[in-house]
């Protein structure tokens, strides 16, 4: 693949300095990403996909920080940006969709207010330029009759149509890259299906960038080109979906996918991945999956690298292999 | 049994075994410097006022203590027997540093027995209003409104004027013009706590009304009553004030901080403002650290704000 | 088999009535037009489920299926049908029975924060129940909770701790044992494992298998994730608006099903099998359960629908043994 790269982030670092201590919620993560890509950024609550996202929006807020890292959209470096440049960039070259669709919109404006706003406040165009281009966002997500939408108030659509006007709103001054985080979840699977379906059209179209933050695997492997796992903080895992999916390196990602019910064969048990993701606040000396870990050994308590096992394949493990022994049926 | 060999369930809880929710409290408590001082100014007008026939220099209602020759000395003087009246004397030649410790307790009593009896009227009616719903609940909470548009002190004034003086008849008055506060914020978070689904759990579990209404709602509900009390109070304590200064409230004998000031009053005009000044300064720190405390105890016991 | 089911919904309907209140009787004294709202979240809905069974109930959010296992487990009482215990009318039953009945069903509830009282100790919130209806002496609680909490993989020693102190799979077990405490023979599970994470997921899923296996429990497994579904239950119901659209044995219906709703569930469904496919969605929004479709409530949304579909609701019919479905083209 040699797209052109949109999106470098490298070594990302954003730690809460809390009453109870440092949390390290993103420590260390690095990834690109290229035009018209979608990125899926996998983990459970507390792995620090979610910051990552924000971090990427300059959205984080005390006691929060940015501690260090590189984030470099199109050649340009954010990190370090002062306020003023990211409400710059934020919603022109780079935007964010949220799970709940009311982080974007304002209850008590029409959308049409709204949404001219948001060109207006990026762009020098003239009201009705910017209504026009307001009407075509929202055709191009989906909405039927955007000319009558256009007037309506945030509470007057169901969830999936606020969704909607929400990433219509995103899309406006055509940004580089789009991180979401989580758009589909709280939603119901038809209502999502027609999500995903726009979703997907929108980034082959326009070669829109999109870096898709979930904890479900199964909407990943569907609409993402490559995958990157997140554990306590870091990617532990990173590469094209299929292969991850398919034979994944590290134990944690096997585990994972070993847990969704659809590759055990019906009735058994799940493969289960043992305890819980440890706290922030005092992670383990070494791997922090290895308490988890059913190949953890002495090795295990030093922090291993992420490194490229394969062409495109990283992983952060001492003893990657390339198996899902348990999975599809008990091929094993 | 293979459920015990999953190791995720007896690994540690989350948090550690000390974080019990009155720890929790105090640690949020304690984040403003302002509320911890406040706090502390609070139990210290506590102690005085439990404490005031020992911590007082003098008893004010002791006749044979009190000499009229010394009245409306300034700050600072002396008695004829060569006690020092920090804050001066009143008009009956009391010192006022020990009329106000003494009319302190009398206002907090006054303030915190109305609002310990209105909290729990208020309670009471405000759960059953939530749980009964329907017509009870309606009538209830129509009271409540007519209660709550009507200012408390026209009620409490009524009310004295038909009841006649005493500590008994201001607490009856405060109760009554107080306790519809109580009854709608129980009203109002009991309503919450309904729907969660741990009182439908309850229900499953097939336990009685009162214990669920009692034992499960109601613990629930407490925190944003023990805030209304507070508030309430330092409004009762100002209800009270407000009674006393306007002459139907308490009896001349044993002065409340409020009736201090009304007696104060008349000599403002001569220059003699410490009678009415002191007491009045008192009266405001004690309403105000209980409103400062009050406020923190909301921002700490909020929900909302809860993680 | 002649034996009652365990448990039977005889034509069981739960509406919600948003009664005016004074304001709007007033209004409508004035020439005004407000009308009582009624939700029929339940329309009309039998179902039989057998000792031992596993019955999946599924659909999308406003189709009743939270609202129908809450009539099962006795927190809404019916609007009208009757719900039979071993083949007695619950609503028939007095005292002692009642009340057996009762605690025989015990529901498993979905967010396992607000299921907990968070005033009460662990110990409290598994011992109250059993106390209460003198299951155990007041000697034997302690001991008796000791062995809820290792029978759902809780160690006993943390019982004195507040439900706050746990996470959220910890506090699911805790729910789990909660229900136990009284012996139930059947769980009611609503959403138990939609807010957990994807490991945890597996964890609390394997937990429903091996109680059923160690307890011979029966279970109504409530949820909108099919993958779960599919693995976990033997027999499969799909809701929609209120009504039941179809019922099968799981296997049948995953690969063959027969209604047009439930087969664009099915086709909907993000699968981690699936790669980089073409999302096909099916149109249009889930109405409003205040406004439902006539007839056929899915005929607005179905790329099958006839004039009589507009008209005419379908009835349940048998398609197959032990199969029913209710669509007009059945008929043709």
């Amino acid at each position: 693949m040699t797209r052109e790269t949109v999106l470098e982030v490298r070594d990302l670092r954003t730690h809460f300095f809390t009453k109870a201590g440092v949390a390290r919620a993103v420590d260390g993560v690095s990834f690109s990403l290229a035009r018209g890509e979608v990125l899926g950024l996998v983990g459970e609550s507390g792995s620090g996909k979610t910051v990552t996202g924000f971090s990427l929006m300059g959205l984080v807020d005390p006691p929060g920080r940015l501690v260090s890292g590189s984030i470099r959209l199109g050649g340009e470096e954010l990190a370090g940006l002062p306020e003023e440049g990211w409400r710059r960039l934020r919603g022109r070259r780079i935007a964010m969709i949220f799970q709940d669709p009311m982080m974007t919109l304002n209850p008590v404006l029409r959308i049409d207010t709204q949404m001219i706003e948001a060109i207006r406040a990026h762009a020098g165009v003239s009201r009705e330029a910017a209504r026009e281009r307001a009407r075509e966002a929202l055709a191009r997500v989906g909405i039927p009759s955007p000319d009558e939408r256009l007037a309506a108030y945030p509470h007057q659509f169901s969830g999936g149509m606020r969704q909607r006007v929400a990433i219509a709103i995103a899309l406006l001054n055509e940004p580089e890259v789009i991180v979401a985080d989580e758009p589909t979840t709280a939603l119901d699977v038809t209502i999502q299906a027609q999500i995903l379906y726009e979703v997907q059209k929108l980034c082959a179209d326009t070669g829109l960038a999109m870096i898709w933050i979930t904890h479900d695997l199964a909407v990943v492997g569907g609409l993402a080109d490559r995958v990157a796992v997140m554990y306590a903080g870091r990617i532990v895992e990173q590469g094209p979906v299929d292969a991850v999916l398919d034979a994944p390196f590290h134990p944690y990602t096997h585990g994972l996918i070993g847990s969704v019910p659809s590759q055990n064969r019906r009735g058994e048990r799940l493969t289960q991945i043992p305890g819980m993701a440890p706290s922030l606040l005092s992670l383990p000396e070494g791997c922090s999956f290895a308490a988890r870990c059913p190949r953890a050994d002495a090795a295990c308590t030093v922090m291993p690298e992420l490194s490229e096992l394969e062409a495109g394949r990283l992983a952060r493990c001492h003893h990657p292999h390339r198996t899902l022994e348990t999975a599809r049926g008990g091929a094993a | 049994m293979a459920s015990t060999e999953t190791p995720a369930g007896g690994a540690a809880p989350v948090r550690p075994a000390l974080d019990t929710p009155f720890r929790r409290f105090l640690s949020d408590f304690t984040d403003s410097r302002l509320a911890v001082l406040a706090a502390i100014l609070l139990v210290t007008i506590i102690i005085l006022a439990v404490f005031a026939p020992w911590l007082a220099p003098q008893n004010p209602y002791d006749l044979a203590v009190v000499s009229i020759f010394d009245a409306r000395l300034p700050p600072g003087s002396q008695s004829m027997d060569g006690v020092t009246f920090w804050l001066g004397t009143d008009g009956a030649g009391r010192d006022l540093l020990s009329a106000i410790i003494y009319g302190l307790r009398i206002s907090l009593s006054v303030g915190v027995a109305s609002a310990i009896i209105a909290l729990t009227v208020g309670m009471i009616v405000g759960l059953l209003a939530a749980y009964a719903g329907g017509r009870i609940e309606g009538l209830i909470m129509r009271i409540v409104d007519i209660q709550l548009s009507l200012p408390a002190v026209l009620i409490a004034l009524i009310l004295l004027a038909i009841l006649g003086k005493g500590i008994d008849k201001i607490i009856i008055a405060l109760v009554i013009a107080q306790w519809a506060y109580y009854a709608r914020t129980v009203r109002a978070s009991a309503l919450v706590e309904r729907r969660r689904e741990y009182v439908e759990a309850a229900a499953c579990l097939g336990l009685s009304h009162a214990r669920i209404v009692f034992r499960h709602i109601l613990p629930n509900c407490i925190a944003p009553l023990i805030v209304v009390g507070t508030v309430q109070t330092a409004h009762a304590i100002a209800l009270e004030a407000t009674l006393s200064f306007l002459g139907v409230g308490l009896p001349q004998t044993e002065p409340s901080l409020g009736l201090l000031i009304s007696n104060g009053f008349e000599y403002m005009l001569s220059g003699k403002y410490w009678i009415a000044v002191f007491p009045g300064v008192a009266l405001l720190i004690t309403i105000v650290t209980i409103n400062i405390v009050g406020d923190q105890l909301r921002d700490v016991l909020n929900p909302r704000l809860q993680k | 088999m002649s034996a009652a089911p365990l448990l039977a919904l005889d034509a069981v309907s739960k509406r919600f009535v948003r009664r005016l209140d004074a304001a709007e009787k007033i209004v409508n004294l004035f020439g005004g037009n407000r009308r009582e709202e009624v939700v029929h979240a339940v329309d009309n809905v039998s179902l039989q489920i057998a000792e031992g069974e596993v019955v999946g109930l599924v659909g999308e959010s406003g189709c009743g299926k939270s609202t129908l296992g809450r009539v099962v487990a006795g927190v809404h009482a019916a609007s009208s049908g009757r719900v039979l215990w071993r083949g007695r009318d619950i609503d028939s039953l007095s005292g002692a029975e009642r009340r057996e009945a009762t605690l025989k069903i015990q529901m498993i509830f979905q967010d396992p924060m607000s299921s907990l009282n968070p005033r009460m100790r662990v110990r409290d919130i598994v011992g109250e129940a059993p106390r209460v209806h003198g299951l155990v002496s007041s000697g034997e609680v302690a001991d008796y909770v000791d062995r809820m909490l290792l029978r759902v993989g809780l160690d006993p020693s943390y019982k004195s701790r507040y439900p706050h102190q746990f996470s959220g799979g910890q506090r699911q077990r805790i729910g789990i044992a909660r229900a136990l405490a009284v012996q139930p023979d059947f769980l009611v599970c609503d959403e138990s494992i939609a807010a957990l994470d994807v490991s945890i997921q597996a964890q609390v899923l394997n937990l429903f298998m091996d109680l059923r296996e160690d307890l011979g429990l029966t279970y109504l497994f409530i949820s909108h994730d099919l993958g779960v579904v599919e693995h976990l239950a033997d027999r499969v119901v799909i809701m929609y608006l209120g009504r039941v659209v179809e019922s099968a044995p799981a296997a049948e219906l995953f690969a063959d099903p027969n209604h047009p709703y439930a087969r664009a569930l099915l086709e909907e469904v993000p699968r981690i099998d699936t790669r980089k496919r073409v999302f096909q969605p099916v149109k249009g929004e889930i109405p409003s359960p205040l406004a439902p479709p006539t007839g056929c409530h899915f005929h607005p949304r179905c790329p099958h629908a006839m004039p009589r579909c507009r008209e005419e609701a379908p009835a349940l019919r048998e398609i197959a043994p032990g199969r029913v479905s209710a669509c007009h083209l059945n008929e043709a």
